[in-house]
């Protein structure tokens, strides 16, 4: 179930629910996240594109697994805004579907020290308004400091 | 090398001139812009009747405010200039598009003396506004949702590119073993660089110890890796060869340039976080000289963070990759005295982010003898490149 949170906690620009991207923000709304993916030569593309830029294909959102590794992160210690919450971990995850299918995420749920770059982690969701927000978290078993 | 295949080889630089860089300046940013432009063309020995041609890069922008507060189209009208070309570069290899674009249009004949300027304006509209960095910087207004490309980013609180450089500063430690200590060389190399720029805005020393106990703002970049938002304008004078023979100097030659773009803007990543598309740059422009790395005298490498140098500077070739940071450990290797002085108005840490063309204007100051207390010994050849989205080089020589 995704996670509320309270709206004074959230001085979180939230994304436009643009045609192309609105699958993206909302799919937690089943508990899966969905990834575009070409029709016809199966590569994932993340950010989503109206057609494949490999082969020209049709493009659809597919549900994937949710897991993926590390692939780099930062401590975010200055706060931008006014009563944003610091530190935080931004990080870029590589899903485990495809090399180099990157989706940039929070890491949460372990303090902010514990992340380090190899890390398996899986998806979960904060519900923000309509938005469904793909964040990770450590999965069971993989390394913690 | 036939020049025939080669565009820049028929164009070089005459002329440049920089505005007073101020943090906040107390004049608009047109007349910043006037009196950088008018500088470059006396530099030149022209009039602005000279002037065929002007462009600027990204254009005027209304939001972030003070980003780009100043067009052609108005610089060209404070300044008198009847132009035949007018550049429009929204778009492409970000702050050196506009450079590529006159040269370009000079080689086609279009025109002859073409004026390329960047003018910001972000250290006055933070002072008035009361906003931080990163809210100067938040692109897409206030309040409402964020869209396109940045709301992959802004959606998780990383509303500043400190953010994305953050990764690619862990992925490059990890990766070469590289060390807080190692990167820290940049800033201090800046500031004492920077000590001899009177038009710099940082001009006090600092030491790897102030540096390494200074706040993290996006680990493992620190306050001192980040540049420094001003007030400034900076504009170059392109010309035909052909057109800079009776100038009474020898012109600053563009013996190679180099482009490519990465999706970094629009949310892709490519590759594994130590590099930047910035190496198929690299590889263009060396492609395009019989010069060869070890010719470079001087570097003029952008630096709006600190590991951005560090990536540009193994794309440039300078070093292999992984050894840019060892190469400047220490700084002896990249200050003045050593085999690749690097930075020296103090760059974009240390002068102020005058994005990217602060870096082209002192190579040429530099080519042409003009470095004062930071001149570099005999400095023949320099290379600047410019940008972290999108990316450009030169490499300038002046015999």
């Amino acid at each position: 179930m995704p996670s509320e949170h309270s709206p004074s906690a959230s001085v979180r620009k939230l994304p436009a629910l643009e045609p192309e991207t609105a699958f993206y923000w909302q799919a937690g709304k089943d508990g899966v996240l969905k990834i575009c993916r070409c029709q016809s030569c199966q590569r994932y593309i993340h950010p989503p594109l109206p057609r494949c830029p490999a082969c020209q294909g049709e493009v659809q959102p597919e549900a994937v697994s949710g897991r993926g590794r590390v692939a780099s992160y930062t401590i975010n210690r200055q706060q931008w805004l006014p009563g944003m919450e610091v530190p935080f971990v931004f990080a870029a995850v590589e899903l485990e579907e495809q090399k180099e299918l990157y989706v940039m995420t929070n890491i949460t749920g372990c303090p902010v020290d514990a992340v380090h770059r190899g890390q398996l982690v899986e998806v979960g969701f904060e519900l923000h308004e309509d938005i469904y927000l793909p964040v990770f978290s450590v999965r069971e078993g993989s390394h913690v400091d | 090398m036939s020049i025939d295949r080669f565009p820049e080889k028929h164009v070089c630089i005459t002329g440049i001139g920089q505005s007073e860089v101020a943090r906040p300046s107390s004049k608009t940013p047109i007349a910043l812009t006037v009196d950088a432009c008018l500088a470059a063309i006396a530099d030149a020995g022209l009039t602005p009747a000279d002037i065929d041609g002007i462009t600027t890069w990204p254009g005027p922008v209304q939001e972030p405010k003070g980003f780009s507060p100043v067009g052609s189209t108005e610089a060209m009208f404070a300044l008198g200039l009847n132009p035949t070309w007018v550049g429009a570069s929204t778009d492409g290899h970000a702050h050196m598009s506009a450079i590529f674009s006159a040269i370009q249009a000079i080689a086609s004949g279009l025109c002859r003396h073409v004026l390329v300027f960047r003018t910001l304006g972000q250290a006055s509209v933070m002072a008035a506004s009361k906003l931080t960095s990163g809210q100067a910087n938040l692109i897409g207004g206030k309040g409402e949702r964020v869209s396109g490309g940045l709301a992959w980013n802004v959606a998780y609180n990383a509303i500043s590119a400190a953010n994305i450089y953050g990764l690619y500063a862990q992925s490059y430690f990890d990766e070469f073993g590289a060390t807080s200590r190692q990167l820290g060389a940049i800033a201090v190399n800046g500031r004492a660089m920077a000590a001899h720029n009177p038009n710099a805005v940082f001009r006090k020393p600092l030491t790897i110890e102030e540096y390494l106990e200074s706040r993290e703002i996006c680990s493992p970049l620190r306050l001192y890796d980040c540049d420094v938002p001003v007030d400034g304008s900076t504009a170059l004078l392109f010309s035909a060869k052909d057109a800079s023979r009776d100038l009474g100097r020898p012109p600053i030659e563009i013996e190679a340039m180099g482009m490519s773009i990465g999706g970094i803007g629009l949310g892709l990543y490519q590759g594994d976080f130590t590099h930047m598309p910035s190496d198929r740059a690299g590889e263009m422009l060396w492609s395009r000289t019989d010069l060869k790395p070890k010719d470079v005298d001087t570097a003029q490498i952008y630096d709006g963070f600190s590991i951005v140098t560090l990536m540009w500077m193994e794309s440039l070739k300078l070093c292999g990759r992984g050894e840019a940071a060892a190469f400047v450990e220490g700084g002896s290797r990249i200050g003045l005295g050593g085999e690749l002085p690097l930075n020296t108005s103090g760059g974009q840490l240390s002068q102020g982010r005058l994005h990217g063309y602060g870096h082209t204007y002192e190579a040429c100051l530099q080519l042409w003898g003009r470095g004062g207390g930071r001149q570099v010994k005999d400095a023949k050849v320099s290379i600047v490149c410019n940008g972290g989205f999108g990316y450009g080089a030169l490499l300038l020589k002046c015999d």
